[in-house]
């Protein structure tokens, strides 16, 4: 029977934001040439945030890319049923520092193929990984430079970011022994 | 989880899909669109897959098409022109598709002069075989490009009402966008000489418009078939020229549609005779969206059909 517990309510969830916009702002040495790039879907909301957060702080306009990292995967024949592909559009990355944001770091894959679709489109001076749920569970060596929230989930659990833009609520909620 | 509507191992024709599966190609098409447009037009997604273009009939426009859609996925291609292959030394379509087979090939793109061929091929091999054409019978990407680009148009194809017009009889572009387009919701018309229009034409649910003046005051597309020359040898029509006064699509006639009316073409054109060149260069005709869009949509044929297959669950974020 699987059991669901909060980890991040909503005011946590704005609070974690917040610590995580003002990370990005130190690691990347401020808001020149700095480009946030959310990997679909809940990345692209989460990015959206972030970049409000820095707007407000710092009073620029951050360029802001999306990502859909379905076509880059390296699975598509094992694991089977994928969403639609999504939409990419991503500005000029080219001696850009960008920073991928997404929501739930697990195994790694979905960094990695966002990291060869980057290349793809231009030679970012620098990458920086920001999620706001490190859930463990490494297949690659790829690590988040920013982090929201840390926790240790099996392979049998999930974790549900929810954001009010496509879930009516937000918050974040771990789903032990889905 | 909801059940995917998957495309199953071949695309042969748009007779056996069901609006569920036209969807979802078409809506799997919009995002490879943009892929074409990066300054690196290109997807790992069919890396390490091979793909035999295997063409039986003269075609550039088809097999451009394809080659560019397979390259764009990475996946590497080899093409077969019957004229220079074994297939002038009489083998058979089998024995020709045997051996692709034991090259361990992963899908087959095949145009044939022969009614059914795709569908022959396809029981026979384990590939994936996708028909660009055969016979009289059906050439579905095609269809589907005529389709996404109807609705990139009118952002819906329900309702829509598309005349098809010419040489009914001998058109396997027409079969596939009746079959498609009905299956949509949309509402078809062919327009053309009675001796290019098959019998009981009714039966498959389209309206007759004898006259091309009749499918202009109808329509809110026209999609305007290629005459083949060689029909006029077979005594089907009596002469270009003829065919040109009463069946040409003019600027003209268009001036008299009751609405703005967008003109289709699968090319090439025979400039003068189905369509007039200020029509197909002018304001209604969308000929080259439509090379554009074929582009995608044969990316996400071969995508859907290499095992893409999407669910409509979303996903909540379990991350990976």
């Amino acid at each position: 029977m699987p059991t669901r517990s909060s980890v991040l309510d909503a005011r946590a969830l704005a609070r974690t934001l917040a610590r995580m916009a003002t990370e990005i702002l130190e690691r990347a040495d401020g808001t020149e040439r700095l480009v946030l790039v959310g990997i679909q879907r809940r990345g692209v909301e989460l990015a959206g945030r972030l970049k409000r957060l820095i707007d407000e702080a710092e009073g620029t306009n951050l360029a802001l890319g999306k990502l859909d990292i379905t076509l880059y995967r390296d699975d598509l024949q094992s694991i089977g049923p994928r969403p639609v592909v999504g939409e990419t559009s991503l500005p000029d990355l080219d001696g850009k520092t960008v920073v991928i944001v997404d929501d739930v770091l697990y195994t790694g894959r979905t960094v990695r193929a966002a990291l060869d679709e980057c290349a793809d489109f231009g030679r970012p001076r620098r990458i920086l990984l920001c999620v706001l749920i490190d859930r463990g569970g490494r297949e690659l060596p790829i690590q988040a430079d920013i982090v929201g929230t840390a926790l240790t989930a099996g392979p049998a659990d999930r974790v549900d970011v929810l954001v009010s833009e496509l879930d009516q609520r937000d918050g974040v909620e771990l789903v032990r022994g889905s | 989880m909801a059940s995917a509507p998957a495309l199953g191992k071949d695309l042969i024709g748009l007779e056996q899909l069901g609006a569920e599966q036209i969807r979802l190609i078409l809506d799997t098409a919009e995002p490879f669109k943009e892929v074409s447009e990066r300054p690196i037009k290109k997807v790992p997604a069919l890396r390490g897959k091979t793909i035999v273009n295997l063409f039986f009939e003269a075609s550039t426009r088809t097999r451009i098409s394809f080659e560019f859609a397979e390259k764009r996925l990475s996946a590497d291609t080899v093409n077969v022109a019957t004229a220079a292959s074994s297939v002038s030394k009489g083998e058979t379509l089998v024995d020709t598709a045997r051996n692709l087979e034991a090259m361990r090939i992963d899908m087959v793109v095949i145009r044939h002069g022969a009614s059914g061929a795709a569908q022959f091929l396809g029981q026979r091999i384990r590939s994936n075989v996708i028909n660009a054409g055969d016979g009289k019978h059906e050439h579905p990407t095609q269809a589907l490009l005529d389709m996404l680009t109807l609705r990139d148009r009118f952002k819906r194809l329900e309702g829509l009402k598309v005349a098809i017009c010419g040489d009914i009889l001998h058109s396997r572009v027409a079969r596939s966008n009746i079959w498609g387009l009905t299956r949509l919701g949309a509402e078809v018309g062919v327009c053309g000489p009675a001796t290019l229009l098959p019998r009981n034409v009714q039966e498959l649910g389209v309206t007759i418009l004898p006259r091309i003046e009749d499918a202009i005051q109808w329509a809110d597309a026209l999609n305007v078939l290629r005459l083949q020359l060689e029909r006029m040898q077979a005594g089907f029509l009596p002469s270009l020229r003829e065919y040109n006064r009463v069946f040409g699509v003019t600027n003209e006639r268009l001036a008299r549609a009751p609405k703005d009316l967008l003109v289709l073409h699968p090319g090439p054109i025979n400039r003068g005779v189905e369509i007039d060149s200020d029509v197909a260069d002018g304001p209604h005709s969308v000929i080259l969206p439509q090379v554009t869009n074929g582009v995608a949509v044969r990316m996400a044929v071969l995508y859907l059909l290499a095992g893409g297959s999407p669910d409509w669950a979303q996903s909540s974020g379990g991350g990976d």
